[in-house]
């Protein structure tokens, strides 16, 4: 029966191409980097300053979550609008321990973190209680995005909310999460957030060494996500998510029960989220709930929207692209970024629904053909 | 080969495969099912007509566990109560269904539809560790072969013809090895030709499967079906052979019109 059939083979994890670009990324992150920012004299031309690296850092962080958003988004057709709560989710967990290391360096020279000084306290809250731990942060890195989406999900996908209804109440729990986290009684700073960290580890987090362990740390995080991602959406396990996002119910009629699929890919979105909110909050050095705000749930769709969803490469591009046209734009024209970036999301959807990376791809194929 | 736990081995005990009684089922106070009794032998084929609106898709709906009745019992075999199960688990159970409008998963390959529609482990864990063995391998090979998209197998199923959707919706049934399979409109939008080869295909799994279907084409019921059911303002209007109830006058009148 099968002699006269070719059983198309799985596609490899990467194409040759693929993994040049991989090793290649790698050498810059660990390698280029480094030397051009430590070991090139300041006023060489092969200098990257400080400037530069810790916006590249920081956009790598945008990129996970924008890769994040996009298994959610683009592949399993479940746009979230509250993704800025998991990245800020994981970035409070990580804050918490940063002040804890500051110890009694504060202005008040307290035990405590200053802003509970000013609040009168007298003892750590109870949900600050395993701050001190590094292990337990890292661990809390995890569990507390995933724990936060599990049981908003749980309930979501079991009551079959889909569409632009799923999108508003994940906007609505964010901004719920923020009006709590503003508020000085919930122990987490108030409106302005936690900053002012001095170390990690018991080492200060200001030293050049410190700075690029982190960026290195922060890209191998992106590749490693990057990776998983791929790994991840090319088994039959990535094929039912799209066969969710194309037809749910033909999904349900060939025996697949959606719900722990979505709650799956949701939940290990929000936790690759958070680790991205974790990596930031030290090498930007601040965290506070403007996080949690609408626009910065949208700012990460835009970003997965302009580099293409639906396929891994976008997001990562587009955060860079988006982001780099921010920094940029805010110094030259700062009134005008918010009309570009509507304008930019705007332009995508009407004209662009691939993506620049659809785009690209597009016209390569015609010029082969 | 894997077998999926949840599944309840089908007694056939009383000789039907599926046992509908007295189920009603009303949207806004309009019944769209009522008092509708029904059943299905094992190996039967049997086609439902009836006017728009006859409830045919409601009921297709209701035993598949997409909508829930009023009233009534719902039975698979002597022994499954349908009704406590939902739709995954029903599938699951060996029920497979076509729907009127072709539904397949347009960005994935013919292939990639096919070996998800196939019977094996549904659940996260395995999905993602998924890797097809040789017997697997066979069953699409021979199933493709039968829904003549062999050549075809590498192609995005968005871009088949109208037809081929249809094949590949039925292809993707049968490697879920259902025991009854619930076709609506399954010739809709098909060839002249390839008509007679789903008849051909509808004939040659009567037997080993219970085949249920809807189809407004009378020539295709015709060439398939030994006993025809006719549904009307949800109920049963009248059983027997084509021949039969065409000639019944209250058939008759329902289609031309009172």
């Amino acid at each position: 029966m099968n002699s006269n059939l070719e059983i198309p083979k799985p596609p490899p994890l990467l194409s040759h191409k693929g993994w040049t670009v991989c090793w290649l990324a790698l050498l810059v992150i660990g390698g280029l980097v480094p030397a051009m920012n430590l070991l090139a004299p300041v006023d060489s031309w092969w200098h990257l300053s400080d400037y530069a690296v810790a916006l590249i850092a920081k956009i790598m962080c945008y990129a996970m979550a924008a890769l994040a958003l996009d298994l959610i988004w683009g592949y399993t057709g479940i746009l979230s609008l509250g993704h800025g709560l998991f990245f800020a989710l994981g970035g409070y967990v990580m804050g918490m321990y940063l002040m804890r290391q500051i110890g009694r360096d504060g202005n008040y020279k307290s035990d405590l973190p200053d802003f509970m000084v000013f609040l009168d306290w007298k003892t750590l809250p109870w949900h600050w209680t395993f701050s001190d731990s590094f292990v337990a942060t890292l661990i809390l890195i995890v569990l507390v995005p995933a724990g936060v989406a599990w049981v908003f999900g749980f309930f979501a996908f079991r009551s079959r909310i889909k569409g632009v209804y799923f999108s508003i109440i994940t906007q609505a729990l964010t901004f719920a999460a923020m009006l709590l986290f503003f508020r000085n009684e919930t122990g987490f700073g108030g409106n302005n957030g936690f900053t002012d960290f001095k170390r990690i580890l018991g080492m200060p987090l200001a030293t050049p060494g410190m700075r690029m362990a982190l960026f290195v740390l922060t890209g191998l995080t992106l590749l490693g996500f990057y990776l998983m991602a791929r790994w991840l959406m090319r088994s039959k396990f990535g094929r039912v998510l799209q066969a969710i996002r194309d037809a749910e119910t033909r999904v349900m009629f060939s025996g697949y029960n959606p719900l722990p699929y979505k709650l799956t890919i949701w939940t290990l979105s929000a936790v690759m989220c958070g680790v991205a909110g974790a990596l930031y909050v030290p090498q930007v050095g601040i965290i506070n709930p403007s996080e949690m705000s609408t626009a910065a749930s949208i700012e990460m769709v835009v970003w997965a929207a302009v580099g293409g969803r639906a396929s891994l490469i976008g997001p990562i591009v587009g955060a860079f692209l988006v982001n780099g046209a921010k920094s940029w734009l805010t110094v030259v024209a700062p009134e005008f970024w918010l009309y570009f970036l509507g304008a930019l999301f705007i332009g995508v959807t009407l004209f662009l629904p691939t993506g620049v990376v659809g785009l690209l791809k597009r016209l390569r194929g015609e010029g082969r053909s | 080969m894997s077998v999926v736990t949840s599944e309840a081995d089908v007694h056939l005990d009383h000789g039907r495969i599926l046992y509908l009684e007295d189920v009603s089922v009303s949207f806004d106070g309009f019944k769209a099912i009522n008092k509708l009794s029904l059943d299905i032998a094992p190996g039967e084929l049997r086609c439902i007509i009836g006017p728009n609106g006859a409830g045919k898709t409601t009921m297709m709906d209701i035993i598949t566990g997409k909508t829930r009745p009023d009233s009534g019992t719902v039975f698979f075999g002597s022994t499954i109560d349908l009704l406590r199960y939902r739709e995954a688990e029903i599938a699951q159970l060996g029920i497979g269904r076509k729907f009127q409008k072709p539904t397949v998963f347009e960005n994935l390959t013919v292939f990639e539809n096919l070996e998800l529609a196939l019977k094996t482990h549904k659940g996260v864990w395995p999905s993602v560790f998924f890797k097809l063995n040789s017997e697997q391998t066979d069953r699409l090979a021979e199933v493709l072969h039968t829904i003549h998209l062999a050549d075809q197998l590498t192609r995005q199923a968005g871009n088949l013809s109208h037809g081929q959707k249809q094949w590949l919706e039925i292809g993707m049934l049968l490697v879920q090895e259902p025991k009854l399979l619930l076709l609506d409109e399954p010739v809709a939008g098909m060839t002249d030709e390839e008509t007679a080869r789903t008849a051909e295909l509808f004939l040659s799994l009567k037997g080993q499967h219970s085949l249920m279907v809807v189809e407004h084409d009378m020539g295709f019921v015709k060439t398939i079906s030994d006993i025809v059911t006719v549904l009307c303002d949800g109920a049963v209007l009248a059983q027997g052979t084509l021949d039969q109830v065409q000639a019944d006058e209250r058939v008759i009148e329902v289609y031309l019109g009172r």
